[in-house]
């Protein structure tokens, strides 16, 4: 079937196949590969992408389902070459050890913050709880999010 | 954020960091090559079966698919691998032998063709008897997985000569003293029969493989593996290969905890390959990979013996493994936990026997802190019963019976390398340990020791480029762990240089030199050793330019702020190369080598180094449901020297959750042989909400590792600590636990169990 949809703000048409994943969409045909694939059943949170801000599994969407609408992947996030706060405050806090569930709580934590600036502890954790990682024990991410408050809330226009 | 040097002992940051935050990192799932096919596997549905015929025909006419392999492909190479045993085939040969085991592999110009292809492969199998357990293979006359007697050793199973035989894959005994006699004289004995459950190292980023020939003699591997160096000389033994004919690239991985140790998917993706003649990739999902490895389950049978005073006189050990139809890594395993399963005590007497047993279950293989993590809950909680028995607590009791630096742990190994009463001490500090606790909570730790290090074989080069970039060369994987921020420390310790002038690149057999192997907490230690000798000789180099350049002696050059100085002068690197070379081009190369310091770095006399496991929690019980919330971890990281103590915790703090997993809900659960649970909504891992609200973490540096600066690795101990710690906070709490995980169903029954001695409460009961 004929997609129309927009990923990291740039219009996508593409022919394909009605059953294609968002994940296969993503990695295979745009080379987005920063989306990482691991339970296949959105338990671990690893392929999260944004569908109009929302956080999504794209390993159980379907390339469809995201018709006129806007997609956002880790790739969308650092634009214009500069990190995103965000993304500096995971740096910061060492909230990454291997990194395969880090774009996932990125764009996690993107999202809480779209939708409250500022989040106090336990709405921290009640949202990014849903991700898993295997790595960090979970501590330096809940504190890479509250850094993440605290320097997007310092970035003017942002 | 990487534009300045950081030293030994700093905080520096990632070196990976940017491109693991923007998703540009790459992982073996990542590589994609110009006509690529997807390859899928078919795997036995029984446990154990013969395959009387396989019908490939239907398949093979599906448009798309490319090739079929099966175990009649494979006559004209040696098909058996194994490191420690030769003992598995590329895929099934007359016989699958566990619920899972490949049988035939499609390649086809995409997944979902070689999956539709998967469902038109016909097998004709028998039903054999199986043994799925280890009571079942135990047995006399028991289903026999192996016909043992023709099983070939593998080429680095480094644990001197043995014999497979009936269903015993490796054994392996330790006696030191009379045993008998001090359990005959003793005052206390505590004994009991324990299990360990099988486990899922569950790294986020499942196995893959990409395989590539060039001509017919040539091959090039993309693997998400652990160790390319063994992995190499494994698949080129395969083949008939030269090892330098096999090229192996390690790009970032997603995790590893030991799942990704040794060969796991290279064999099976080169042989479609060849067969293709196209580059083929194998990706395992979730469920495939819980088949191609797993921690080992246990039953054991351990007394501890004690006089009056609580102090430790023998103990004897009965154990046995689970590895599955494989060996894999098994017969390690078994030497580990041998070595973990008296715990680091003074003992007149001690003796284990420790059995690795083949059975009709998926192999199971290397996972974080492995033998260790199997021992160290029991053998600590029998300490804690002694205890209790005679009046001591529990660390009264490892006050009086710890081993003392440089005592002898086994005979002809590495002495004792650490303060553990001082480490013990930290964590009892940590827990506020003789404080009053409220109703409810309970608190624990443990301690013991882990064979660490592997073989100490471990090389790297420097580059230095013409415009001053340092490229380190060096075979060490990383997989969350840092090890390349640690090497870049090492680096910038010596040679004074920021972050942003070093590169450390993915691992490649053809251009990064030998390393070992990357586990055992090895990697900082040895790898490191390596890379800080490299270090040095290019210090060297540099100073020796300098003093032609300026004709000075070389005690008048020093390396400061990534330049060379003497007196008011000062060069960079780069022009140092340039006075050098006579031109803006040429390099140095600074070279390290570690080898075993003394004797051939064998096992027996090893290990490398002792990894403290060491930690403690405190618990808060639920009397109504069993179950157990942990409010606080301490953990003590025995170190040596501390290159980076932020990557240092973050390991203490990833550990510890494992650690909490492998203690209160994980489990593999099997039926005849069927895994009942292969995916992560039925198979749970520690969350977020799991995680304690205070962890505490301290960190120990006694200079007293075998690594430069004195330093010894890291990052597995607490794993083993965390069931021990536990399991003795269950313990304060009048809980006996002997099976693992500590379910809130178990816990619920332990503590009914343990209440039958109460009158009021069994007449309450028995009332109701």
């Amino acid at each position: 079937m004929q997609l129309q949809t927009t990923i990291n703000g740039k219009p996508i048409q593409a022919e394909v196949p009605a059953e294609t994943l968002l994940i296969d969409l993503l990695r295979d045909d745009l080379d987005l590969t920063g989306t990482k694939r691991s339970c296949d059943m959105q338990i671990c949170g690893s392929c999260t992408v944004l569908l109009d801000g929302q956080p999504v599994s794209s390993c159980s969407l379907l390339a469809y389902e995201t018709q006129d609408r806007q997609v956002l992947t880790i790739e969308g996030v650092s634009l214009n070459g500069s990190l995103h706060p965000v993304q500096t405050a995971f740096l910061q806090e060492y909230g990454l050890q291997c990194g395969f569930c880090t774009p996932g709580m990125v764009l996690t934590t993107l999202s809480l913050l779209a939708e409250n600036p500022n989040p106090d502890e336990e709405t921290i954790r009640a949202h990014i709880g849903s991700n898993l990682c295997r790595c960090t024990g979970y501590y330096p991410i809940v504190n890479a999010v509250k850094k993440s408050v605290q320097l997007t809330n310092n970035t003017p226009g942002d | 954020m990487l534009d300045k040097a950081y030293g030994v002992g700093e905080r520096a940051p990632q070196v990976d960091g940017p491109a693991k935050i923007t998703g540009q990192a790459k992982f073996a799932g990542d590589i994609k090559l110009a006509g690529m096919l997807e390859a899928k596997v078919l795997r036995s549905p029984f446990a154990h079966a013969r395959i009387r015929s396989i019908d490939v025909s239907r398949a093979e006419a599906l448009p798309g698919v490319a090739c079929i392999l099966t175990g009649n492909d494979l006559g004209d190479i040696d098909p058996y691998y194994g490191h420690a045993v030769r003992d598995r085939p590329i895929v099934a040969i007359d016989r699958a032998k566990f619920a899972g085991d490949p049988v035939a592999i499609v390649a086809a110009e995409s997944a979902s063709i070689a999956d539709q292809a998967l469902e038109l492969i016909v097998v004709d199998y028998e039903e054999l008897p199986h043994a799925t357990t280890i009571e079942e293979a135990m047995v006399a006359n028991a289903p026999q997985i192996h016909d043992t007697e023709q099983l070939r050793l593998g080429l680095f199973h480094g644990l001197g000569d043995f014999q497979p035989h009936n269903n015993i894959c490796y054994e392996h005994h330790l006696e030191d003293g009379d045993v008998e006699k001090l359990f005959s004289k003793a005052d206390e004995i505590v004994e009991g029969e324990y299990r360990f459950p099988s486990v899922y190292q569950y790294s986020m980023e499942p196995h893959l493989t990409v395989a590539h020939w060039i001509a017919n003699d040539q091959l090039e591997l993309w693997s998400n593996c652990q160790h390319p160096y063994l992995v190499r000389a494994e698949v080129a033994d395969i083949f008939s290969l030269s090892k330098a004919n096999v090229r192996i690239h390690v790009p970032y991985l997603g995790g590893g905890f030991g799942s990704k140790s040794y060969t796991r998917l290279e064999p099976m993706a080169a042989a479609v390959a060849r067969k293709a003649a196209r580059p083929v990739r194998i990706a395992n999902s979730v469920t495939e990979s819980m088949w191609t490895s797993r921690r080992h389950n246990m039953i054991c049978k351990m007394q501890t013996a004690a006089d009056k005073d609580g102090m430790l006189l023998a103990r004897k050990v009965e154990l046995w493994l689970d590895t599955g139809a494989y060996a894999d890594n098994g017969p390690r395993v078994v030497a580990t936990a041998a070595d973990a399963a008296a715990g680091p005590y003074a003992w007149q007497a001690q003796k284990v026997d420790a059995f690795g047993v083949y059975t009709n279950r998926p192999p199971s293989g290397s996972y974080r802190a492995f033998g260790a993590t199997h021992l160290q809950w029991i053998g600590e909680s029998q300490i804690n019963e002694i205890g209790r028995r005679v009046g001591l607590d529990a660390l009264e009791m490892r006050k009086k019976n710890l081993l003392k630096f440089g005592d002898t742990i086994r005979k002809g190994g590495k002495p004792l390398d650490a303060d553990l009463i001082g480490d013990i001490q930290k964590v009892a500090d940590g827990l506020d340990w003789g404080e009053k606790r409220g109703e409810n909570i309970g608190r624990g730790f443990g301690i013991g020791l882990l064979a660490a290090g592997s073989r100490p074989v471990s090389t790297s080069f420097l580059r230095l480029e013409a415009d001053g970039t340092i490229t380190v060369l060096v075979s060490t994987t990383e997989l969350g762990q840092g090890a390349r921020t640690a090497m870049s420390q090492l680096v910038s310790e010596v040679l004074k240089v920021p972050l942003s002038q070093i590169r450390v690149p993915d691992g490649d057999t053809q251009i990064t030199p030998y390393d070992r192997s990357t586990g055992a907490s090895r990697s900082t230690t040895l790898a490191g050793g390596a890379v800080h000798l490299a270090a040095l000789d290019l210090r060297e180099q540099l100073i020796d330019i300098a003093v032609k350049m300026w004709k000075l002696s070389d005690e008048a050059i020093e390396i400061r702020e990534g330049q060379v100085w003497g007196g008011d002068k000062s060069a960079t690197f780069a022009e140092c190369l340039e006075w050098h070379f006579g031109f803006v081009g040429g390099e140095l190369f600074g070279r390290g080598i570690v080898r075993p310091e003394e004797g051939q770095g064998t096992y027996s006399a090893g290990p490398v180094f002792w990894e403290v496991c060491t930690g403690g929690v405190e618990i808060e019980l639920d009397r109504d449901t069993g179950e157990i919330k942990l409010r606080k971890v301490v953990s003590v990281a025995d170190v040596g020297t501390a290159v980076n103590p932020s990557l240092i915790k973050g390991q203490e703090m990833g550990g510890a959750a494992q650690g909490l997993g492998n203690a209160i809900f994980e489990e593999m659960h099997f039926e005849d042989g069927q895994l009942m649970n292969g995916n992560l909504a039925d198979y749970r891992v520690p969350k977020l909400f799991d995680m304690a609200e205070e962890f505490v973490s301290v960190i120990v540096q006694n200079e007293d590792g075998p690594g430069p600066y004195g330093l010894k690795g890291v990052g597995e101990g607490i794993l083993a600590a965390m069931p021990a710690a536990i399991v003795n906070a269950l313990g304060e709490l009048g809980i006996e636990i002997n099976e693992l995980p500590a379910t809130p169903e178990r816990v619920w029954k332990a503590m009914n169990d343990s209440r039958q001695d109460d009158n009021t409460l069994q007449k309450k009961i028995g009332g109701e």
